[in-house]
């Protein structure tokens, strides 16, 4: 398991890099659901498989995919890899770079004491899950619902063919 | 059978994170500003069932399911507010929503 | 039974509400339905209740409809009270009101916002039901402020005129005066009862506090403060007048028959705390004898046909202070139910003729009306002989000759009360028939002859029935007054009849045997000025204007431009400044946003990294 664990955090690691740094959007896409699919087996092996389940059919599955669309709506072409190329100078990534390297040093920093106890891997399923959403999260669940609701009718507004946008 | 130290699991979130936040500072194309911001919501849900792990009880899976509906509404408004503005101004800058201020 | 208590405030109120939101859409007939009809129905409501209630024997009715609100010690609910005393105001208010509502169907049918002048009338009934059922002071209180909001409301209802919003104005800025009396009076009431429930109040009271009491005597005092601002009792009497600038039907209802007697029914309702305070309770007779006097000497110069009778109802409703100052708490509503007959008769009846004479209300312009107004002036004369006392005849002379009395029988000063009141009623007599000789006979200065819908004839002849036979309406309040021994000596009866007949006649002399002309520039300089200084209300709002309003706006115009306004400048030249800076961080860029964001968290993880 250890073995896993860590091969699959690397794999993760590296393929989070390559999509932050990609230039062309349906490869950097791809490395994205790379990543998913590794943070889903480690989810798996942390003991959680319904939360690997749904991260590889609603993350990797549904969201990518309305990526995916939208990408293919756009036609990016050779161009916008020029483009992107330009737009990536190190002059505009270098200050984010450091400063998100300074972010993590802190993190790690905070993480190096340890002392936070271990992962044994046991199995937390799909009806503990149900129990506690409906049970205790409840109120959360429907405020959940109302967010996707709402989200839905913004999409639908905002994707509306509209007369006075033509002028 | 093994175990993982949490803060193992916890750094891998950290670093996932810090990638995440990276991109969305540095890139100007819309496209991977939002994938970047997808990886920052995944790396949060790593570290709620981590941590949820870590005590055997479901409550972190439970956050993880909001951070994924959190992020499914997120992806839908910000991807069809993208489609407007590619239509609008025709580019798929980040700055050029700069216009928008007036 | 309880039932039918909230129905008769929550009827009118519904009427409000419907005129309100959906009246736009129904036809004028509609809304004449609506309007009346859900007085008519409170009406009928209120007689239904009255004939179980005196069938109950007379006991309290209680209605507790829920919670209003509730703070610490404090609780206020919805809840109603009827007893005797409640039970004669509600017949009054919901009976009176019904005419007039019935009256207003016709009489303002001409009126392009029929709509508006039926839902504020409506609403007004509604406060003036909850002000007299409420069984506790913090629902008085709602419904006193409510009625005068309506009274604002509806005295500037031709609002296109910027006098009439000023008359409204006045009338709203000079009651609130006395609002603020009665509050701190309620408030000092419950830190030292902890009640606002009227009845657990005044049985508290003369456990509480011994008679004569420091703070009793503060607080009669201002509640007799609140009584004096809607009662528009001296000093505070300047707003009357002013109001008559409503709608004839107006004044009828509001600013003769109901409203202005709340302050009458607030102290008969709180009669036992006033008997603890005999200061307060002198001040009251006092109050009342002064706004008497004053009012039916303003009344005698006037010559607009409403300044006449809204004057003569200050002076009404001094008589009314002066038998509640006596301790006549029965004889004071008495004179409140038949002064809401025949003033509100009045009212309507002046209406009809400022109507039919053209919107002129000088009453020199009119004259010889009988002929061509006979049922007008059949009521109007009617009105004017109960005003006026019309020995044994008449309703007003029984509610005024047990006031007089009473006054007379008082254990202070009686024989001053008393002396006052029969020269108040001696003007009181003159210049009533004063109005009638100018108005009504004499030569016609028109021909066209008067036309009148069933709909005014109605209300009118009824009210004037009751002008003349409300007097023998028993008004059982032995349950909520203590007895009162007047005085009844036969004498003092033929004196005030004697009084009232010599008024006329005086009125037929001067007014009646020639027709006057109104006519002032050959009368002698002091005859003059006398008659400005009268026809002025007695220059109050003069004496207002130097003390008040110049020191205000002197005070005003001195400060504009000065230091607090530097204050207030500087305030805002900061948060301007402090406001181009930020704004500059708003550059639409959104990874500078995101940006921040990130170093706002690294700021955070400093002191947890680091300490």
């Amino acid at each position: 398991m250890t073995v896993v664990f860590y091969s699959t955090a690397v794999i993760a690691i590296l393929a989070t890099l390559l999509v932050v740094t990609g230039r062309h959007a349906v490869h950097a896409l791809l490395y994205l659901v790379v990543s998913l699919f590794a943070v889903a087996v480690l989810f798996y092996l942390m003991g959680a498989p319904f939360a690997a389940a749904l991260e590889i059919i609603i993350y990797a599955g549904a969201i990518m995919v309305l990526f995916v669309f939208v990408i293919m709506m756009l036609n990016l072409g050779r161009a916008d890899m020029e483009q992107e190329e330009r737009w990536l100078a190190p002059t505009t990534w270098l200050g984010p770079a450091v400063l998100s390297a300074v972010l993590l040093g802190q993190w790690l920093w905070v993480l190096r004491q340890g002392g936070g106890g271990d992962i044994t891997g046991e199995i937390v399923g799909a009806r503990e899950l149900g129990i506690a959403l409906f049970s205790q999260y409840l109120l959360a669940v429907e405020m959940a619902g109302l967010l996707l609701l709402a989200a839905l009718v913004g999409a639908f507004h905002l994707g509306r063919k509209r007369r006075e946008d033509d002028e | 059978m093994t175990t993982i130290p949490l803060e193992h699991a916890l750094m891998l979130a950290a670093i996932l994170f810090a990638l995440g936040v990276a991109g969305v500072l540095m890139r100007r194309n819309i496209v991977f500003v939002l994938m970047s911001l997808e990886i920052v919501l995944n790396a949060t849900g790593l570290a709620f069932v981590a941590a949820g792990m870590r005590w055997g009880e479901p409550d972190g899976q439970v956050m993880f399911v909001f951070v994924l509906t959190l992020a499914a509404a997120e992806v839908t408004v910000a991807l069809a507010l993208m489609l407007q503005a590619v239509k609008h101004y025709g580019t798929l800058d980040l700055d050029i929503l700069r216009r928008m201020r007036n | 039974m309880e039932l039918l208590l909230w129905l008769i405030p929550l009827l009118p109120l519904a009427g409000f509400l419907v005129l309100a939101v959906a009246g736009a859409r129904l036809p004028k007939a509609g809304v004449a339905v609506v309007g009346a009809g859900s007085v008519g129905l409170a009406a009928l409501t209120a007689a239904l209740l009255a004939a179980l209630f005196y069938n109950a024997g007379s006991d309290p009715v209680i209605a507790r409809l829920g919670p209003w609100f509730r703070a610490g010690d404090l609780s206020a609910d919805f809840t109603l009270y009827l007893d005797q005393l409640a039970v004669i105001m509600t017949l009054v208010i919901t009976g009176v009101g019904f005419l007039i509502h019935a009256f207003s169907t016709e009489f303002m049918a001409d009126e392009a916002d029929y709509r508006r002048y039926f839902a504020y009338l409506n609403l007004f009934v509604a406060a003036m039901l909850m002000l007299v059922l409420a069984d506790n002071l913090v629902l008085l209180f709602l419904g006193w402020e409510g009625v005068g909001l309506c009274s604002y409301l509806l005295i500037g209802y031709w609002h296109r005129d910027p006098a009439n919003g000023y008359a409204a104005r006045k009338a709203f800025v000079v009651t609130r005066i006395g609002d603020v009396a009665l509050l701190l009076g309620l408030f000092l009431l419950f830190v030292e009862l902890g009640e606002f429930s009227i009845q657990p109040l005044l049985a508290g009271a003369p456990l509480y506090f011994e008679s004569g009491a420091a703070r009793m005597e503060l607080i009669a005092f201002l509640i007799l403060g609140g009584a004096v601002g809607k009662s528009a009792q001296l000093p505070l009497q300047v707003w009357l007048p002013d109001a008559m600038a409503g709608p004839s039907p107006v004044s009828a209802l509001i600013h003769a028959a109901t409203m202005v007697t709340a302050g009458v029914y607030l102290i008969a309702r709180l009669h036992p705390l006033f008997e603890l305070a005999p200061v307060a309770q002198m001040m009251v007779a006092l109050v009342g004898l002064a706004t008497l006097l004053v009012a039916a000497w303003a009344a005698l110069s006037q010559r607009d046909i409403k300044r006449i009778l809204a004057y003569s109802t200050i002076s009404q409703i001094g008589y009314m202070f002066l038998a509640l100052g006596v301790g006549a708490w029965g004889a004071a509503i008495f004179h409140l139910v038949t002064h809401a007959f025949f003033k509100a008769l009045l009212f309507l009846g002046a209406g009809r003729v400022i109507e039919h004479m053209h919107h002129e209300h000088d009453i020199f312009r009119m004259g010889g009306l009988r002929r061509v107004m006979p049922f007008t002036f059949g009521v109007f004369l009617a009105g004017a002989a109960s005003l006026a006392a019309v020995p044994w005849l008449t309703a007003g002379f029984y509610s005024k000759d047990q006031i007089l009395l009473a006054a007379a029988g008082a254990p202070e000063l009686g024989t001053l009360l008393f002396a006052g009141g029969v020269i108040g009623a001696l003007m009181t007599a003159f210049y009533s028939f004063r109005l009638v000789f100018t108005v009504f006979f004499g030569e016609p200065v028109t021909q066209e002859r008067e036309h009148a819908g069933w709909r005014i004839q109605a209300p009118l002849a009824l009210l004037g029935v009751l002008s003349i036979a409300g007097g023998l309406i028993p008004l059982p309040l032995e349950q909520v007054f203590p007895d009162h021994h007047a005085s009844h000596a036969l004498g003092l009866v033929l004196l005030a009849a004697g009084v009232a007949l010599a008024g006329i006649a005086l009125a037929w002399w001067t007014h009646g045997r020639r027709r006057p002309t109104g006519e002032t520039a050959n009368w002698p300089l002091w005859r003059r000025g006398l008659d400005r200084w009268q026809a002025s209300g007695l220059g109050f709002d003069a004496v207002y204007g130097v003390l008040v309003e110049t020191p205000f706006n002197t005070t005003a115009r001195a400060l504009r431009g000065e230091i607090v306004d530097r204050a207030v400048a500087l305030v805002i030249a900061v948060n301007q400044g402090l406001n181009a800076l930020t704004a500059r961080l708003q550059n639409g860029r959104i990874r500078h946003y995101a940006l921040g964001v990130v170093l706002g968290v690294l700021a955070l993880l400093i002191p947890v990294v680091w300490l």
